[in-house]
């Protein structure tokens, strides 16, 4: 089976957020970057369908500049086959990238596009979704189990809110992972040395033809509100009725 | 300008988010329509019906909406939206997540993604990194697909009675079969989805007083249950349990705090939260300065109290 | 753990990606390709990335960089800002009080940097001439040859848990040789530790004293800000028997880096370096910068304050140490990285003597380096400053007139040598307690947000990396007789005493906030602190210090 996973470079979840003074945004200048961790769970899914299917390939592939392969080159450490960086300057929105994924959908034509259920950078959670919609593929989302049956089927277990879904996918199709799916595997020296000797294809995304233009604009991004109202009830009476009133959960 | 909703149900109930979004929905314009898709479910239509500010319903009521897989459900509204409507929203739950991305794409617009706030019909304000920053953020695109953050918003009253108009689509079947859907009931939700989170700290000072006095209140509320680290470290409970930057970073609707002091790490897990609630002795815990509610009180004493009057 | 480490050879390996390590790294591949030598070299870094765990004030002579790259401004160097003007300050409680700058202190013409950015870039530039760097990789082991000498060092086990038990996902540590390992931790390094009692490296060399420096960055407010000024301060808050002082250096983008140093060799127990930190922000000449700021990071890390009277010596069979590793480090001028990068840069040309005389002479004894440093500039620097921290053991006052007359008159050139007087902290009755600091929250913080700024992460489910050797003793010494000092000098709070009713007092180890500076390896009572690598990419991620 060949398997795309498409991965993301993030701001390290141990950073914590800073806010730009000028409120255009977070500012991750010197800080520490990562593959989106739920894309590393995604790398996980792949790796072990690969176990038992050995003819399997996997294929990493991130957009964005230079260097965004670093997180490519992390994930053939872990395990991947080769990559693919399609290369670009712009400022890349879920639907661009969904786009541009599709072309290599088209080239690359996989079975099945593992993709993490979101980035922890914008909370999207679009890229897979959108990814299915332009292919017109099968999605399951928010997977936290997957069995191979055939040659050209899936059974996946997906959350939903407040439970659990089985599914039979037929593929080719697109999967999202969440985060009980796996715990990724540590990467070793061993392995960064062998995935320095691995192939990474490096495609322009103009040479894509793709319409990769913003179609949202920040406006502004602002510090979540650090403290609350913090409001001090006398007893549970209080607490009850507040309880009730604030959030009419209960 | 009109909006549709997409409604949340399982065929014989309507899911009470959608009332949420509808409101979210009245803050953007005054037209708005609901689609109700399913199979033998015209109760939830009349219940959508009652809603208040709904001008009329689409029912699309059909063996093949019966699961409202994604993949279905893209397709019929991408046939209903580009001629009619300039808004669709669904809530950010796992069902509206799956659907409106895909519509999106097919549609070739952009998607927003769990918004919070309406500044105006094309500005939104949505939470960024785990809650940690609100982006504000305007969409250019003709057709505005967004899902909503449905605790952010008020539901609506019931006090409407729309109009219903029956569908007939022609929806591309796809080939995805639903072969089970699993509500757990009696299963405590996991703390990463979890509506609500009961959580204790050192203040519960050993296992067992943990597992007393934590679980009938997780039981009563159907919540999950998270610790602090001071908790695990203790060994009240198992590392799993923990909430917090190193631990699970978590974004229930309800967090109730307990016998936590709330260290920087804790209160950087739980920020998400929609509704903070904590319960110490200790007047000066850093906890009461990261939540809505405080109750400085003898725990022991008070979630007793709180089980029984809940 | 009973099947055999995988292994990997490489000619020459360095611990430690800092800017002695990664300068020696540099210095072998360039010589290595003039001499069109095939040398292969290796780079371990704990840190998750290359910078990760580097912090320092940070003022920087450029001469060595000039050195390795003549061209670093076009190549991009991370040097933005020049000294622009320079203070001195006595500092009061309420005010404060000029002092003139001895002329050979003076910071003309230096850089204001962040180290850690400095060593993202050498990183780079070590990478693009063949230095193998793995970052996310620390030394945990020293490997031995049968003769006696370092062969190598095994990497840090990943996937074990905090009862030592392999996980599903448990890695073994893999065994790296080579011909010679350059030691190049900074200071308190774990490994460092080892080969120096193993050699008896410091026979010669008196005890090595230590500090404790403690750093944030501010965003200031643009009206509050004046680039490339730079003040340092001695007095208050350190009470007169405690050696120390604080800086401020004013970079660039409205970002200021302020810290105050303090020597670990103070004698109260209750002494917290932390909160004299804390209240050194609150001084009203401080307060006038800061105000409407915003704290960004926060990190701490031990220096080596002894200076040359605490050289160790420096090559032993199969390895050297260079940096702080060593403790090379210039006290009154508060600078080690040029000497750090000079260091290795002087271990990397006798190393490439040694093997260009003799290919098998690997695991031997590189003798050049220890002589070729005592002919090189760096020496002279240590040996005139020599006498200036000794001095203050001597008082406040006192340290300040003798550094004057040492520094003007004497030009470091005096022929004695002070001692260091080693003094160990005194029992809890023998002091006065202080009162626990209040923090507002605006200028002043407590430990858990500090650390929480140094975007600090441990995987919770490992073995604990500070190790009692007896676990006893934290209650029946460290507790009942000083009152647990490593709940004050710990600048992450990971100490705690924890009283619980109907239960025994016990110390409870966060091991998770430790933010690798060593502090209490080093000053904990009766040395039963063992401080060890945590797995891989554990500890800080600093950005920019």
């Amino acid at each position: 089976m060949k398997i795309l996973i498409p991965i993301k470079k993030v701001l390290d979840p141990a950073v914590h957020v800073r806010v730009k003074s000028d409120e255009s945004g977070v500012d991750i200048t010197n800080e520490k970057m990562s593959i989106n961790p739920f894309d590393e769970i995604a790398i996980e899914a792949a790796l072990q369908l690969k176990e038992s299917d050995a003819t399997s390939e996997l294929i990493a592939v991130t957009c964005g500049a230079d260097d965004a392969v670093s997180v490519l080159y992390s994930a053939m450490a872990m395990g991947v086959d080769r990559s693919i960086h399609i290369s670009t300057d712009m400022e890349l929105q879920p639907l661009a990238i969904a786009k541009l994924l599709a072309r290599v959908c088209i080239t690359e034509n996989p079975s099945l596009v593992i993709c993490g259920k979101q980035a922890i950078d914008d909370d999207a959670s679009q890229v897979p979704q959108m990814l299915a919609g332009l292919t017109g593929w099968s999605q399951a989302m928010f997977v936290t189990e997957i069995e191979n049956k055939s040659e050209n089927e899936l059974l996946v277990t997906t959350e939903i809110d407040g439970g659990l879904e089985n599914l039979k996918i037929t593929l080719p199709a697109v999967i999202s992972t969440d985060l009980r799916l796996n715990t990724p595997r540590y990467i070793t020296l061993m392995n960064i040395m062998k995935a320095k000797k691995k192939q990474l294809d490096v495609i322009s995304s103009d040479s894509l033809s793709v319409d990769v233009e913003p179609r949202l604009q920040t406006l502004k991004v602002v510090p979540a509100p650090d403290e609350r109202e913090g409001e001090i009830v006398n007893n549970v009476d209080e607490l009850i009725i507040k309880l009730k009133e604030r959030t009419r959960m209960i | 300008m009109t909006i549709l909703v997409l409604a949340e149900h399982d065929n014989n109930q309507l899911s009470s988010v959608t009332s949420n979004v509808v409101n979210a929905a009245s803050k953007i314009g005054s037209k708005i329509d609901v689609l109700v898709a399913g199979f033998e479910c015209q109760t939830v239509a009349e219940s959508a019906a009652k809603l208040q500010g709904v001008q009329k319903v689409l029912l699309a009521d059909k063996k093949i909406y019966e699961h409202q897989l994604a993949e279905t459900m893209a397709s019929l509204l991408n046939e209903i939206v580009p001629e009619h409507y300039s808004h669709v929203l669904a809530s950010a739950s796992s069902f509206g997540k799956s659907i409106l991305p895909r519509l999106a794409a097919q549609l070739d617009v952009a998607q927003l993604s769990s918004i919070v706030s309406v500044i105006s019909d094309n500005t939104f304000v949505r939470p960024i990194y785990a809650g940690n920053a609100l982006e504000t953020v305007l969409s250019t695109d003709r057709i505005k697909i967004i899902t909503v953050r449905s605790v952010a918003f008020n539901a609506v009253m019931n006090s409407n009675s729309a109009e219903i108009l029956k569908l007939d689509n022609a929806t591309t079947v796809y080939e995805t079969e639903l072969l089970k859907r699993e509500l757990s009931s009696s299963k405590r939700p996991h703390l990463c989805d979890a509506k609500i989170i009961v959580s204790g700290g050192r203040g519960l000072e050993s296992k067992e007083k943990f597992q007393i006095t934590i679980e009938p209140l997780a039981d009563k509320l159907g919540a999950a249950i998270g610790a602090s680290r001071a908790a695990v470290d203790a060994e009240f409970v198992p590392g799993n349990f923990q909430v917090g930057q190193t631990g699970q970073i978590v974004a229930p609707g309800i967090y109730i705090a307990i016998g936590i002091s709330g260290a920087i790490q804790h209160l950087a897990g739980i920020k998400d939260s929609q509704f903070i609630i904590a319960i110490n002795k200790d007047p000066n815990a850093m906890i009461f300065k990261a939540a809505d509610i405080g109750l400085v009180a003898d725990l022991f004493d008070v979630i007793p109290e709180i089980i029984e009057r809940l | 753990m009973n099947s055999e480490n995988e292994s990997i050879s490489f000619d020459v390996l360095i611990v430690g990606a800092g800017p002695a390590g990664l300068s020696a790294a540099i210095r072998l591949k360039q010589q290595a390709k003039k001499l069109q030598m095939n040398l292969s070299v290796c780079v371990l870094e704990k840190a998750s990335e290359v910078g990760g765990h580097i912090i320092s004030g940070a003022i920087i002579e450029s001469r060595v960089l000039s050195e390795l790259f003549p061209d670093w401004e076009n190549l991009g160097a991370p040097l933005y800002t020049k000294v622009a003007q320079e203070f001195f300050l006595f500092l009061t409680q309420a005010s404060y009080f000029k002092l003139p700058i001895p002329t050979q202190f003076s910071n003309n013409g230096n850089y204001i940097i962040s180290l850690g950015k400095l060593c993202r870039w050498l990183a780079l530039q070590a990478e693009s001439l063949g230095v193998e760097i793995f970052p996310g990789f620390p030394a945990a082991k020293l490997l031995y040859s049968s003769d006696g000498s370092v062969k190598g060092v095994v990497t840090a086990d990943m996937g074990l848990d905090k009862k030592n038990n392999q996980t599903d996902h448990y890695q073994q540590g893999i065994e790296i040789y080579a011909k010679q390992v350059i030691f190049a931790e900074g200071c308190r390094g774990s490994l460092s530790k080892q080969i120096i009692n193993k050699y008896k490296l410091d026979n010669q060399s008196e005890d090595q004293v230590y500090g404790l420096g403690l750093k944030e960055l501010w965003e200031v407010q643009e009206s509050n800000f004046e680039e490339g000024e730079i003040f340092h301060t001695v007095g208050w808050p350190l009470p007169a028997d405690v050696y120390g002082g604080s800086f401020l250096y004013q970079l660039e983008n409205n970002i200021i880096s302020i810290g105050l140093v303090v020597g670990l060799d103070y004698k109260n127990t209750w002494l917290s370096p932390y909160d004299l930190f804390q209240q050194f922000k609150s001084h009203p000449y401080i307060q006038k910068i800061i105000k409407g700021g915003k704290r960004i990071s926060y990190g701490a890390r031990t220096l080596s304050e002894g200076g040359f009277q605490s050289l160790p010596k420096l090559t032993f069979p199969g390895g050297m140490l260079i940096g702080d590793s060593a403790g090379f480090l210039n006290v009154p001028k508060l600078k080690g990285t040029h000497m750090a990068m000079q260091s290795g840069v002087v271990a990397a040309d006798a190393l490439i003597q040694h093997f260009k005389g003799n290919v098998n002479l690997a695991n031997k004894e590189v003798i050049g380096y220890g002589k070729q440093i005592k002919e090189n500039w760096m020496w002279d620097e240590l040996y005139r400053a020599r006498n200036i921290k000794p001095a203050f053991s001597l008082g406040l006052k006192t340290g300040l007139l003798y550094s004057a007359f040492d520094s003007y008159v004497l030009r470091g050139m005096g022929v004695w040598t002070l001692k260091h007087k080693h003094v160990y902290l005194q029992r809890k009755g023998k002091t006065k307690k202080s009162i626990s600091p209040e923090y507002d929250g605006i200028i002043t913080f407590e430990r858990l947000s500090s650390v929480y700024l140094s975007n600090i992460h441990h995987i919770e489910d490992q073995p604990c990396h500070l190790q009692l050797k007896d676990a006893t003793k934290a209650i029946s010494i460290n507790y009942k007789q000083y009152a647990s000092p490593e709940e004050r000098y710990c600048p992450a709070g990971v100490y705690k005493i924890v009283k619980q009713p109907n239960a025994e007092v016990r110390l409870q180890i966060d091991a998770q906030n430790c933010l690798h500076c060593k502090a209490c390896d080093i000053k904990d009572p009766s040395q039963n602190i063992n401080w060890v690598v945590p797995e891989g990419g554990s500890g800080p991620n600093y950005a920019m210090m």
